[in-house]
Formats: structure tokens, C-alpha cells, sequence
């Protein structure tokens, strides 16, 4: 049986005590919330903190209020979000997205600032200790003593490269960040108020910006106006359990004769952070055929994905342009059963967003 | 309050399982499943890979599926645990029960016991499923043996039941 | 009780309700609830982790972190140390190699000299828990001198050195096979048109969900005991044996319930060897149970396999011969796979004539963990080639690829050109069956872009003919205790793994004396208790325990009838058996119930028991090798899948799958469509998603090879989103073979999905997708060829060269063949005129 390795655990039960337990513990510590990302990586000892802080007990953590927009705390489940009914319509890609997590009950258990600060995923990082022994790690996790002293360290997807490759690969990200949604860090020094996007790095290590003593307490959704709709387009073998291996978070604000005021086009998975394309060249268009073609075939180019997921990358690059031609066209009111297959699958709303 | 835990040596839990009350030492490291299966003899509920991949180990946690390999048994403490040895009364088979015996639900039934409780506590917020409401209540519990066909049905044939 | 008779093999005594003096079966035929379905659903069933004794220990096994290497010295000093280790073994303490085939024993409980893949144990240590033992494994240190990693088949065929085994037939070729029956380059320099297509199977495994577990103690008495996830006990009794130098008569192996074995529990497994080890060195019960990642070094899955197949037709279509040829790559050791080597060209004959026929197959040793028998047991990949090469066939030659099927189906009560008997085939009927319910004929070739229909069919055995091991006794037997209180119990060494071999057994006795399934207590799978059964697989056990049964039903039957017929002064062959009573048909009020009955014959004859064994009839085939493909009889199977494609990505999907199943008679209805659904789902799994596929690094900065997925979030099982709408049609047409007629279902509906699969994406857009899994980027990848004009087509291009002994010749039947290969002395030859127009 895989086995959590030894830890302390600490259950604040209001934020400023988790900020403080944060600032005193440094580095050593984790936050802990649904556990569903960080116990399969302890049980592998691809992290092994030792502290845990348990965010359970604290319940502000999982407030939503309505103040013109919409504050959802952290500590809400993904099901909590996928059956939140004061998420307007107009921002329905958030509960696409979290409705699309995982399974049921992984859904049940992890919460939305998990998914959120879910840790960047390899398939040369998520193994067991022994067999990352047997590639001689890697860079984003090289502890353990190489059997072959010249593997070292090294990115097995892209071994002359200097940087981590892993891959983001939260689905609640790329919808929000398409929503213009923003984020609250906390710390024992204060609270600070950041767009979501800027939350990521495009690096697989260090691939948050938020620093170890602080804990992502709200998402701030915006308030919209009835112009605005969005959708999340995911990409995974099955029905349910996988991660994104591509993903399409898109939200536009159409005028009444179909014309883009505003566009946001995030795409996920596909690098190790949340790539936001420039949708500039949609603006003051209608979403013709050949504007969204065009605009598709350029968000191809910033997607870089790796030989570090379940399926070829090539034919992912692939994907990501009738993905995100495929989220325009749903988003200008092509129906999903016009759109065919791939749109079927990519977009498909669970009938039980929330299972409990 | 912060309440702390160290890591090294065991502690003394208060579980709720099954509607019964257990006091029990266990290793603070442990999940819901190691406490369940090692510590409180409750072998019903499997694993199958132990860490979030395949539903075997799923229980109800506040009448919630839940993977008990991902649940700390420190934050199982107190809140009301079902497991499979819970679903019979007196004797009698749960109505999805009988339907997964009756109709072939179980085959070599290792997965039966995440799929069983599962499918309750859907059956308790759906009273009248639809079958693509059951495929997805049951998306994150693997069956290799099914092909998953006889337990939709055991499902809706328990749906019935209990409507009656 | 009545004298034991010489068991023939051939038809059973009992197969009709008439011969029961029924009017209709009472349990046979008629859905219902399985004799273990309650304990399933109470999630009561005991599997090996399971189970617990006072004062038992835990096993943890540190395995090789390289794919290749001499192991040069282990120091366990600072293991022995650590807290809570009991015991530290090594290759060293277990000498003795043991494997499941004879001409196999290349398996060592822990590896005293090589590694040969990622994942083999070389050391076992045991503690007073799990973690302790877990925590002492990277303080065993040891001293290894890499080797050079041979990754894939071609490597092996172009390095000879270093060997992986020194016992390999040439250099890193494990094993080279060669059969020609009938002259085939004849038959195809003859034929009006020669197919020859390349295809790729790739290599997938079982993922039981259930990780393997083992509990083994030295009883107080002495003797070795083992609880295991095994679906051969038997065979596990005598590695058992052998390895640890233990009196057989001393060990007693008991299967538990498998948690899904699907053939990944067939082995006699280090982990079982090792942990009686430590039982017997330490007197104390000891478990192991494996993680995820172990269960997929333990694999002994799907080999990947290359095939040639060259079919020459004439112009109606109809096949004048075949030359076959197979490479697997067999991973490190042995398993099965001498004789999965054999089936990959073994049953290409039971469905359509082949006249004439040549096989040739070469395994191939890689650093990677071994391949052995999956549901379908190597059988299922040149399947997949021959039922696409047939749609090809039929696309080229402008013919309804179910009329060239049925055109040409093998006949009832015939013999093949390579000597399997047929007995029944219901193939034709379950052909139409799926054609029908699937608008096949008016669908195939008419639907829009996009979508798809795709048929093929298959077969599969009911048991292997041959033991793995060469006797002449039962394959299966069963024993009856029969008491004053009523009550029956029925033994055997049968393992239930999911299938419902529990229920058969229990159905089987309880139809032939009248009493309900769920009145039999059943004891299986422990070879202490049990006659011995051989194990759940090759589909074997419905068939051969189901013969068992009702022989020792029958017998017992006859003795209680005595009884009763004396009592109430009737004939015995006018007393029915039925709703747990003994009567006279001819007066039903005349008799009593079965308990009654059994006091009675209790009084009259003594203590009540009986036995009953099924041995298979002896095959035809004469030749060397002729040993892996005959069966009592063959199940036959027919599917239409329908497929969804997305033009531009080659995102597929399966909306309705029709199957259709030669069943011969159902046992139990709802087992036997469980069966066929669940091998459906595997298929589909194999035929999408699932594969067992490894990272070779960069040689020239690591020898590393490794499993590239062995997890199950990425191994793809389907979950129930991806599950089709299936129509399953039984087939009924009882095979006097079969126990009241039965035939196997347990693997033979799996072998149709993955080429309807294929030829459905080809009604679909177009395109050929040669291998599996037939994925998305694939797809794509033959769609981009077909819109550069090149040949619509993803697979393979070529074949590796073999150095291809000169083959066996043994002449069909119908060239006056007597079954013996033409260098056998004792070969006689008849005219060929005279057998066969």
C-alpha cells in the first residue's frame, strides 16, 4: 500500500493564524486543503513537507458573496463551484471547468484554490520515488542519489533545455483567467489583489508567483454584463480522471450584431502555465469563419506542447487550433451538436455538476 | 485555535463509522483507508492504487463520496464515515445491493464496495436517475470487469425499488 | 456409490432436461443471482489483503532500478539493522529457479546474478510492519555492472550478446516456430490475387483492480500455507514445491477470490516464493501486498506483436491459403510464452477454410517485464490482422465483407489444416445476428463521412487440450459430500476470478439433483481440500469443471435415486429430481424431499460422496507443436462496432457496438452477457486507449528503459462515460461437448472489437489504422497521407528478417495427411483424392 510519509499537522481555523503558522514555518510547510493533489505526491515522495497546514477547519475559506461581482472563497469545493447557482451564465466556463475536474469524487474533495495552485504535472515527475531512481530524477525533482551520475538533474523531456517543462494542467485556470477573474494572497504582512494570469510562471518548478508564506484565500469574478458568454473546451482520453491535455478557456463580449467589444482566449495545458493569446485582432470583428481561422491558427504558435502527457504532442498543437476555433464558433452560437465530435466531447456539461 | 499533531507517534481517534462510535489509536500519517481497513478491521473497502486513480477505496464522508486514500484519517475524526459493511440492515441487502447481486453487478467485486456506496448516496439526491446520470455518479469508480453495462442497470433496477 | 468408469472425454452423460426426466432445466438457462453475488454485494467476498493473523509480518521487495545488469555483490548489513526488520533474503537464500512452463524455468525468486528489467526483485525484507520493511529496502546495498539494454525486438534480433537468458534458442530469440501445412507458396503462386499486410498489436496488459496479494504462515502443524491472488493454485503448488525444495504433500495453496485476473494471476508469481520464504524461515505468518506499479512489473500481459500475413483468394474471395508470420516481444522471462508463441498462429484456422496454411513466429527476449497470457492469450493480435486483411480483401475484391465471411465458414464435426477439431459452430448465426440488428448491410459503405461500420468475428477455445505440464490425468475434478442434513457441498480446485466459476460449479450439481444453486456450499481453489482443477485459464473451467460436476452430480444422483426407488417401489429411471424433491414422474406425488432422499440412501448405502473428472479428448494433430490449439470445442463470436470520426483531429468515437456469442448453452444468463459485455469493454480498451509502453532514454545518456505509464490514470482503462451502448445476442446451439452444452465466454467476445473497430474507422473516412490502439493522432496521421495522395494507411511498413527455420511439414487432412509432420517415421499417407474434392 502507497503510504504518506510522516508529517505534523497544524489546523488553523482562521486565515490569519494559517498566515502566521506560514511565516514561521518557511518552506517546510504546505498548505494542505482537498489533499488530492499533494497526498498522491507525498505517497510518492515526489514532496515530503514536513508540516502540514490543514485548511479544513477554516471557514471563511469558503464564503461566496456577491459584491457586483462574485467572491468564491478557496476552500470551495470543485463540486461547491460546479453547483454554485450565483455564478451567472455569462460566466459558465468556470462551472465547466470545475464540473470537468477529475471525478466525482476527487471533485468532492478538492477545492478550488487547489486546483489553482495545482502542481505542474510530467510523466517523467509523476512516479514513485523508484522509478524516478531508475531515470536518475530530474530537474523538478532531483533529490534522491542518481544511479548514473551524468543523468543528473537533467529535464528528461527536453534534456539540453535549462528549465522545467512541466506542465500546467489545472482546468479551473485557464476559465478563470478567460473570466478575468482575480485572486486574494494573504500573508501575515497583508492581503494582496492580483489578475489571475499573473499568478502563473512559465516555468515547471517555479511556476506560481505567489510566495510560500502567503495562501489564496478568494477568486474574485467579475461583474458582466449580458454581452459577455464563455465556454471551456477540455482534452483528455476518457470521460473522467484525466487532467487536461489540452485545454480552451474563452470569453468574449459580443455587441448586438455579433461584433467583439472584448475577448479573452486562455489556452491550458499545453506549457507550463496558462498561455493567454492576444485576441487584438478579433476586436471590432464579427466571428466569421476566416476571423476565427485566422485567429486560431495563431494561437498554435505560444502552445508548446511536450512529450510529457498522454498523447502525441504534435497531435496536440494540432488540437489546440480546432479547439480554440471550436470555442469561438460555440461562443458566437454555433450549437454544440452543429459543431460535431470533437465539440461534443470538448465541451460536454456534465448532467451532474454536482455529485453528493 | 490551531490544533497540532506531531507526526511520530500515534493518537487516539474518535471515529464515526457506520453509525457506531470506535475510539482507536492510529498513526497520524494514516488515511481514511489505512484506519479503516488496519486499525478498525473494516476490510470491505478496497485499493487499488492509492492515490486518487481508481475509486476502489471510495466511502461516504458526511453521506459525500469520497476517496478514503486521499483522506486524512486526522480530518475523518468525528464526521459520519459509510462504508460498504454499512449499507445492509438487519441482515437485509440495501435495494442496490440485491439489484448488483441480482443482476450481475458484482463480478469479481473488487470494485463493488466504492461503486456500492457511490451509487446510495446518488440514489439518495436522485431519486430517478437517468442512465447518463448514473454513468456520471459513477465516473470515478474503474470496473475492469463489466464493461460497466450490468451495473447501470442493478443501479436503475435499484432506483425502482426504492421508489416503491 | 456406483463403480467409476473410464473418463473419455467426449460427450457428457447428462446434457437435456429429458435426461434429467424434466420437462425444462430449472437453473440452467434462467438468469439468477450468482452463489456469490451476496457476499460480493455485502463486500464480504476475502481477498489475500484481506485477511490478517496474529503476530504476521510484512514483505517488501526492493527491485532493480536498471533494465540490464550483473548484480555484483548485496550488502543487507545495514538493512538487518533497521527498525522492526526481521529477516533480509536474497537471490542467495533461493536458489532454485522455478517458471509456469516446463521448457521455461528461468524465473528466480530474487535475482542471485542478472536483472533483466526495471522492476526485478533482487532482495525481500520483512518486517514487523509495512513501513518498516519499506524503509529498510534502500539500505540494501548493491553493486551492479550495467549491461546493454535491448528494448524492443529488432534490438534483440541484431544482438545476440549479451544474452538475457543463456537458454534462448539463438542468441536474444527465445523461441523460433515454423508449421507448413500443405504446400503454401503453391497455394499463393496459384491464387488469383495474394493480400499481404503488415500489422502492429500492441502490447497491453490486465490491471486487475485488485493488486496482488499473498499471506503465507507455517501452520502449527508444520505445514506451508499460502492465501493468494492466484488463479492457478495448482501450478503455484508446484513452483512452490520446486523453489523452495518443500514436500508438495506438505504445502497447501489457497486461491482466494480474485479481485480480476483476466490471465495477470496465472503466474506463479517472486512475491508468493518469497514471502513462503520468509514463513518458513521465521515461523510466523508474513503478507505482501503489491503496489500499482508493482502489478505492472509483475504484467505477463498482451505481447506486442508484428505480423505478416500473406492471404492468396480467388476471385469469389475464397481463401486458397495463408502464410503467417509473428514476432513477440516477450519481455525478460518466460511465462507462457513458449505457448503463446504457438497461439499467435493457432487459431487462425477455426473460422473460414484454409486450405492451406504456414506459421512461422519467433519471440524475442527484451529488458522489459515479461509478457505472458491476457485474455485471448496471443490469439487476439493476429485476430485483429486476419479480420482486417479480410475487409481489405472484401473492399478490393467489391464484396460485403459479411458475405466473404459467410461464404466460407469452417464446417460443423471437421477437422482444420492444422488438426483442431471442430465440433459445433454456431459462427454463421451470430454473424447474421449482429448484421441484422445492426443494419450492417444497409450501412456499410452507405453511411456519411464520418462515420462508420465495422464487422469481424473470431473464436476462441474451451480449454486447452494439453495440460501446461505433460500427464495423462483429469484436467478438472470434483468431488460431492452429501449429508443426512441435505445438505451438498461441492469441491474443486477451480478459482473463482470474477468469472462465475463458483456458480457454475454450484448450478451444475444443483440442476443435476434438483436443488437450487444457492442450497450448495461450495469450497473451491484450495488444494488441500479440493480435487485439483488446473486453474482459471485458456476458458477452460465452464467446461471442464462443468463435465466434473455433472459427473459427480449423476453418479451421486443414481445412488440417492437407488435408494428412493427401492422405498417407493418404482423404477429408478422414472424418478425426477426437482424443487428439491425425489419423485415418480409418472406420479409426482409419489416421492419426497431431497433430504429425505439422501437420509434414505445414507441408511442404505453409507456415508455419501462422489467424484467426477474431465480429462479433454486427445487431439488429432501428431506434430510437434501441435499441442496449443486444440480444445473440446471452439466458442465463436461476431461483432459490428460503429464508429464516430472527426475529420479533422481523428477524434473517435463509439457510440453502439452489436455482439453476438456462440455460447453453445448459457449456464447463467446474466454471467454469460456480464462476460461478453466485460470482454467487450477490455476490447474496446485495447482497441482506443490502453497500452503497456516504455521510455527508452537517450542512449547515449542512460541505459534507462522504463514502464512509461505504470500508473492507472495514465494506463487508460475506459471509465463509464466512455462505455458504448452494447446489444448482445446469445447464441445458442448446445455443443454435445459442453456441460448441458455450454461453451467458454470468458475471453472469446473480446477478439472481435478491436478489427470491427478498425475496419469501422475505414467505413468511416477512409483510412487504415494497421495497430493498436487505434488512437486519434493516428487516425489523423493516415488521414494527412491520404490527403497527399499517399496509401490511406498508419502502421507498420515493414518486417524484421528472420532467419526462419526450415518449418514442420504436415499434410491437411484432406491431402492425406494422418496428422504427423513428414519426417515422422510413423507418418502414413492416404491419396489426397480420396479424403477430399
Amino acid at each position: 500500500m502507497m503510504r504518506v510519509p510522516f508529517f505534523r499537522y497544524l489546523a488553523p481555523t482562521t486565515v490569519a493564524e494559517a498566515a502566521t503558522i506560514l511565516r514561521g514555518e518557511g518552506a517546510e510547510a504546505r498548505l494542505f486543503a482537498g489533499g488530492t493533489d499533494l497526498l498522491p505526491n507525498m505517497k510518492r515522495r515526489q514532496q515530503t513537507p514536513k508540516t502540514l497546514v490543514a485548511l479544513r477547519g477554516v471557514e471563511e475559506l469558503r464564503a461566496v458573496t456577491q459584491d457586483g461581482g462574485l467572491t468564491l472563497g478557496a476552500g470551495l469545493t470543485l463540486s461547491q463551484v460546479a453547483a454554485e447557482g450565483r455564478i451567472p451564465l455569462q460566466q459558465r466556463a468556470l462551472i465547466m471547468a470545475a464540473g470537468k475536474v477529475a471525478t466525482p469524487h476527487i471533485r468532492n474533495m478538492g477545492t478550488l484554490g487547489g486546483n489553482l495552485c495545482l502542481d505542474t504535472r510530467c510523466n517523467y515527475y509523476n512516479q514513485n520515488h523508484d522509478w524516478r531512481e531508475a531515470i536518475g530524477f530530474c530537474k523538478k525533482a532531483p533529490e534522491g542519489e542518481a544511479i548514473e551520475e551524468v543523468t543528473h538533474g537533467t529535464c528528461w523531456v527536453a534534456p539540453s533545455s535549462p528549465r522545467c517543462w512541466a506542465v500546467q494542467s489545472s482546468d479551473s485556470a485557464p476559465a478563470l483567467i478567460a473570466l478575468g477573474a482575480e485572486v486574494s494572497l494573504v500573508s501575515a504582512d497583508g492581503e494582496r489583489r492580483i489578475p489571475l494570469h499573473a499568478l502563473y510562471h512559465d516555468d515547471g518548478m517555479a511556476y506560481l508567483t505567489k510566495r510560500p508564506d502567503e495562501l489564496l484565500t478568494q477568486v474574485h469574478l467579475p461583474q458582466v454584463d449580458a454581452s459577455w458568454r464563455s465556454t471551456y473546451w477540455k482534452l483528455r482520453r476518457r470521460g473522467s480522471f484525466d487532467f487536461p491535455v489540452v485545454s480552451v478557456g474563452a470569453a468574449v463580449s459580443l455587441d448586438e450584431g455579433g461584433v467583439v467589444q472584448a475577448a479573452r482566449v486562455v489556452v491550458g495545458a499545453v506549457t507550463s502555465y496558462p498561455v493567454s493569446i492576444d485576441t487584438s485582432a478579433l476586436l471590432g470583428q464579427t466571428l466569421s469563419d476566416e476571423a476565427i481561422a485566422a485567429f486560431a491558427d495563431a494561437a498554435v504558435k505560444p502552445a508548446r506542447p511536450l512529450d510529457n502527457t498522454d498523447y502525441h504532442l504534435s497531435w496536440r498543437k494540432r488540437v489546440v487550433r480546432e479547439y480554440v476555433a471550436g470555442a469561438l464558433k460555440e461562443l458566437r452560437g454555433d450549437s454544440l451538436e452543429d459543431l460535431g465530435l470533437l465539440a461534443r466531447t470538448a465541451a460536454r456539461i456534465l448532467p451532474l455538476a454536482a455529485c453528493s | 485555535m490551531t490544533k497540532e499533531v506531531a507526526g511520530d507517534r500515534k493518537v487516539l481517534g474518535r471515529f464515526v463509522v457506520n453509525e457506531e462510535q470506535h475510539q482507536v489509536a492510529y498513526a497520524p500519517h494514516k488515511t481514511l483507508l489505512e484506519v479503516l481497513r488496519e486499525d478498525l478491521g473494516l476490510t470491505g473497502t478496497k485499493h487499488g492504487c492509492e492515490l486518487g486513480e481508481c475509486g476502489a477505496c471510495a466511502v461516504l464522508v458526511d453521506g459525500v463520496p469520497t476517496l478514503s486514500c486521499l483522506t486524512l484519517g486526522l480530518e475523518a475524526e468525528g464526521r459520519p464515515v459509510t462504508t460498504v459493511e454499512g449499507l445492509a440492515c438487519d441482515g437485509r441487502l440495501h435495494p442496490v445491493q440485491a439489484a448488483f447481486a441480482d443482476l450481475g453487478g458484482s463480478q469479481c467485486g473488487y470494485c463493488s464496495p466504492g461503486v456500492l456506496v457511490t451509487a446510495k448516496a446518488f440514489l439518495d439526491s436522485h431519486p430517478q436517475p437517468t442512465r447518463e446520470e448514473i454513468k456520471e455518479a459513477l465516473a470515478g469508480n474503474l470496473c475492469r470487469c463489466t464493461g460497466y453495462m450490468q451495473i447501470l442497470s442493478a443501479v436503475e433496477r435499484a432506483a425502482e425499488e426504492l421508489a416503491q | 456409490m456406483s463403480e467409476p468408469t473410464p473418463n473419455t472425454g467426449h460427450e457428457t452423460p447428462v446434457s437435456t432436461p429429458a435426461d434429467l426426466n424434466k420437462p425444462a432445466f430449472e437453473l440452467i438457462g434462467h438468469p439468477r443471482r450468482r452463489v456469490d453475488g451476496r457476499s460480493k454485494a455485502l463486500g464480504q467476498t476475502q481477498f489475500a489483503d484481506d485477511l490478517s493473523l496474529p503476530r504476521m509480518l510484512y514483505l517488501r521487495l526492493l527491485r532493480s532500478p536498471y533494465p540490464h545488469a550483473r548484480i555484483r555483490s548485496i550488502d543487507t548489513t545495514r538493512a538487518q539493522a533497521a527498525p522492526g526488520v526481521k529477516l533480509v533474503l536474497t537471490g542467495e537464500d533461493l536458489p532454485i529457479p522455478y517458471g509456469i512452463l516446463p521448457v521455461s524455468q528461468d524465473e528466480h525468486p530474487l535475482c542471485p546474478d542478472v536483472v533483466r528489467f526495471v522492476g526485478d526483485p533482487v532482495a525481500g525484507v520483512v518486517a514487523a510492519s509495512e513501513e518498516e520493511a519499506e524503509a529498510a529496502l534502500p539500505l540494501i546495498d548493491v553493486d551492479y555492472e550495467i549491461l546493454t539494454t535491448i528494448s524492443t525486438p529488432e534490438e534483440a534480433l541484431e544482438t545476440p550478446e549479451p544474452q538475457i537468458h543463456r537458454y534462448a534458442q539463438e542468441g536474444n530469440v527465445h523461441k523460433l516456430v515454423a508449421l507448413e501445412f500443405g504446400d503454401v507458396p503453391e497455394a499463393l503462386d496459384g491464387a488469383d490475387q495474394v493480400f499481404e499486410d503488415v500489422f502492429f498489436y500492441q502490447g497491453n496488459t490486465h490491471l486487475p483492480m485488485e493488486e496482488h496479494a499473498s499471506l503465507a504462515n507455517l501452520d502449527p502443524d508444520g505445514k506451508l500455507v499460502i492465501w493468494s491472488s492466484t488463479q492457478t493454485p495448482h501450478y503455484l503448488h508446484k513452483a512452490l514445491a520446486k523453489a523452495l525444495e518443500y514436500p508438495a504433500h506438505q504445502i497447501r495453496v489457497i486461491a482466494c477470490p480474485n479481485g480480476g485476473g483476466f490471465g495477470g494471476k496465472s503466474d506463479p508469481f517472486n512475491h508468493e516464493v518469497v514471502a513462503c520464504k520468509a514463513a518458513l524461515v521465521l515461523g510466523r505468518p508474513v503478507k505482501v501486498t503489491l503496489t500499482r506499479q508493482e502489478v505492472f512489473y509483475c504484467h505477463r500481459g498482451r505481447h506486442p506483436v508484428l505480423m505478416r500475413f500473406r492471404t492468396g483468394v480467388k476471385q469469389d474471395g475464397s481463401i486458397v491459403g495463408m502464410d503467417l508470420e509473428t514476432v513477440l516481444d516477450g519481455g525478460s522471462y518466460g511465462s507462457y510464452g513458449v505457448a503463446s508463441t504457438f497461439y499467435t498462429g493457432a487459431l487462425q484456422t477455426v473460422t473460414y477454410e484454409i486450405p492451406r496454411y504456414r506459421f512461422r513466429a519467433a519471440r524475442c527476449f527484451t529488458n522489459k517485464p515479461p509478457c505472458g497470457p491476457k485474455r485471448g492469450h496471443g490469439t487476439v493480435q493476429p485476430r485483429f490482422g486476419q479480420e482486417i486483411q479480410l475487409d481489405k480483401i472484401a473492399v478490393a475484391l467489391g464484396k460485403n465483407p459479411a458475405d466473404l465471411r459467410l461464404q466460407q465458414l469452417v464446417k460443423d464435426d471437421s477437422l482444420t489444416a492444422n488438426y483442431l477439431t471442430i465440433s459445433k459452430i454456431g459462427l454463421e448465426e451470430c454473424i447474421q445476428k449482429v448484421v441484422a440488428g445492426s443494419g450492417y448491410r444497409g450501412r456499410w459503405g452507405q453511411l456519411p463521412e464520418g462515420r462508420g461500420v465495422g464487422l469481424a468475428c473470431s473464436s476462441y477455445l474451451c480449454g486447452a487440450g494439453l495440460p501446461i505440464y505433460w500427464n495423462k490425468m483429469p484436467h478438472s475434478g470434483v468431488q460431492l459430500r452429501i449429508d443426512r442434513m441435505g445438505a451438498v457441498t461441492a469441491f474443486c480446485g477451480a478459482t473463482e476470478i470474477g468469472q462465475g466459476s463458483d456458480d457454475v460449479l454450484a448450478s451444475c450439481v444443483a440442476e443435476v439433483l434438483g436443488i437450487d444453486s444457492h442450497d450448495v456450499h461450495v469450497r473451491t481453489g484450495a488444494t488441500d481440500i479440493t480435487p485439483i482443477d488446473l486453474g482459471s485459464y485458456s476458458s477452460r473451467v465452464t467446461l471442464m469443471m462443468g463435465n466434473a460436476a455433472i459427473e459427480a452430480a449423476e453418479r451421486a444422483r443414481l445412488t440417492i435415486a437407488a435408494a428412493v426407488a427401492e422405498k417407493l417401489g418404482v423404477p429408478k429411471g422414472r424418478l425426477a429430481f426437482a424443487g428439491r424433491r425425489v419423485f415418480d414422474v409418472a406420479d409426482p406425488e409419489q416421492g419426497m424431499d431431497f433430504r429425505e432422499a439422501v437420509v434414505l440412501a445414507e441408511a442404505a448405502y453409507g456415508t455419501l460422496g462422489s467424484v467426477g473428472s474431465y480429462t479433454p479428448p486427445r487431439s488429432p494433430a501428431r506434430f510437434k507443436g501441435g499441442g496449443v490449439g486444440p480444445s473440446p470445442t471452439y466458442s465463436y463470436s461476431a461483432a459490428v462496432v460503429e464508429v464516430e470520426v472527426d475529420p479533422l483531429t481523428g477524434w473517435i468515437h463509439v457510440p453502439k457496438i452489436w455482439i453476438a456469442h456462440d455460447i453453445g448453452r448459457a449456464l447463467n444468463p446474466t454471467l454469460v452477457q456480464g462476460q461478453v459485455e466485460g470482454s467487450v469493454y477490455m476490447g474496446l480498451g485495447e482497441a482506443l486507449m490502453e497500452e503497456q509502453t516504455f521510455r527508452r532514454l537517450p542512449p547515449k545518456r542512460s541505459h534507462a528503459l522504463v514502464h512509461k505509464i505504470p500508473s492507472l490514470l495514465e494506463y487508460k482503462s475506459p471509465t463509464a462515460l466512455d462505455m458504448p451502448e452494447v446489444v448482445t445476442y446469445l447464441v445458442e446451439d448446445p455443443d454435445p461437448r459442453g456441460p448441458f452444452g455450454a461453451k467458454e465466454v470468458g475471453q472469446g467476445p473480446l477478439l472481435p472489437i478491436m478489427p470491427a473497430l478498425a475496419n469501422a474507422v475505414y467505413d468511416a473516412v477512409g483510412v487504415r489504422v494497421d495497430e493498436t490502439p487505434i488512437s486519434p493522432e493516428k487516425i489523423l496521421q493516415a488521414l494527412d497521407q491520404k490527403a497527399k495522395g499517399k496509401p490511406a494507411r498508419y502502421g507498420p511498413t515493414s518486417f524484421p528478417t528472420v532467419a526462419w527455420p526450415e518449418p514442420f511439414h504436415v499434410a491437411p487432412p484432406w491431402e492425406g495427411g494422418d496428422g504427423r509432420a513428414d519426417d515422422d517415421p510413423k507418418a502414413q499417407r492416404t491419396q489426397a483424392s480420396e479424403v477430399r474434392s
